[in-house]
């Protein structure tokens, strides 16, 4: 499986994820810069965490409506996987590639901690190589990452099976509603989440918890 | 040239943390009697033209498209 990771000015945990992809697939990703319109044929396209454009006006809401975002949003209505992190997941909002909003954390403070994530559905192109209901940790690092959605918009994403990780055992670190931590487009191919899976992927990162994301992306889940 | 401010709150019903420390800060300076404190954005830009129903076609525009985030903020706009 071929995989690209997106840069754009401000995302600084590119490097992180082009190390977690090329040690999972064995293959390094291609990047792809905030100005390209044609995206090579790949079958996963990931934005990273960071702070594209320092922030401004709302996390993610400027590189959203850069050119790059209108391949990307092409390429997810091929049935492309598309990835965000952190960052990229607000990113993902921004463009409507995914529902909701990530508001401003409930404690005001940047978190920068491990919490546990449920795996709330292990049926999704993203979470296969993890049991329904399976806890596992995750890093997080973040200021924006309180998710929220109309009540309307909730129940059906609730409903379709679109939450795929929550914050367990009371580790939600921002007030999200329904502790949600990570969803999937209606179609699955598009997947956010604000904990940092590719942090934690090898045993020098103290676990590799993380590491069943990619298998599952990248499809090389060990049998 | 017409002077336009977009003014962008968030919609009711959306939790507003910000707004929530900043009613508590007003509480502790001996302010009594407040709630409800909901902080927003304030743009302030000029647009070459003097046709003022453009202007505010244009500037609604930018607000559905950059400004606002339509899903939790709402936005007004007053031409100068």
């Amino acid at each position: 499986m071929k995989s690209a990771v997106v840069q754009l000015p401000g995302l600084n945990r590119d490097r992180d994820m082009i190390t977690a992809l090329t040690k999972i697939s064995g293959t390094a990703p291609v990047t792809i810069w905030q100005t390209e319109t044609e995206i090579p044929d790949v079958d996963l396209i990931v934005i990273p965490g960071g702070f594209s454009y320092g922030d401004y006006l709302r996390c993610g809401a400027i590189a959203a409506r850069m050119p790059v975002m209108q391949a990307i949003k092409a390429k997810a209505e091929a049935g492309v996987k598309v990835l965000g992190v952190c960052n990229g997941f607000q990113i993902l909002v921004e463009a409507g590639l995914l529902p909701g909003a990530l508001m401003r954390n409930a404690s005001l403070k940047f978190v920068c901690k491990e919490v546990l994530l449920e795996v709330v559905n292990a049926d999704t192109d993203f979470s296969r190589a993890y049991e329904k209901g399976q806890i596992i940790r995750s890093p997080v690092a973040h200021h924006d990452g309180n998710f929220f959605a109309d009540s309307e918009t909730l129940a059906r994403i609730e409903d379709n099976g679109q939450v795929v990780f929550r914050y367990a055992g009371g580790t939600n670190p921002n007030g999200s509603v329904n502790d949600i931590a990570g969803i999937v487009n209606a179609k699955g191919n598009v997947l956010g989440m604000m904990p940092h899976p590719e942090n934690l992927i090898e045993a020098a990162h103290g676990g590799s918890d993380g590491r069943g994301l990619f298998a599952s992306a990248l499809d090389v889940i060990a049998a | 040239m017409i002077n336009a401010r977009v003014t962008v709150t968030l919609k009711n019903g959306v939790l507003d943390p910000q707004g929530k420390a900043i009613e508590g800060a007003l509480g502790a300076l001996g302010f009594d009697g407040i709630g409800h404190v909901r902080q927003g954005k304030v743009f302030d830009l000029q647009i070459e033209t003097a046709d003022r129903a453009k202007a505010e076609a244009e500037v609604k525009a930018m607000c559905e498209k950059l400004l606002a985030n339509t899903v939790i903020e709402n936005y007004t706009i007053s031409l100068a």
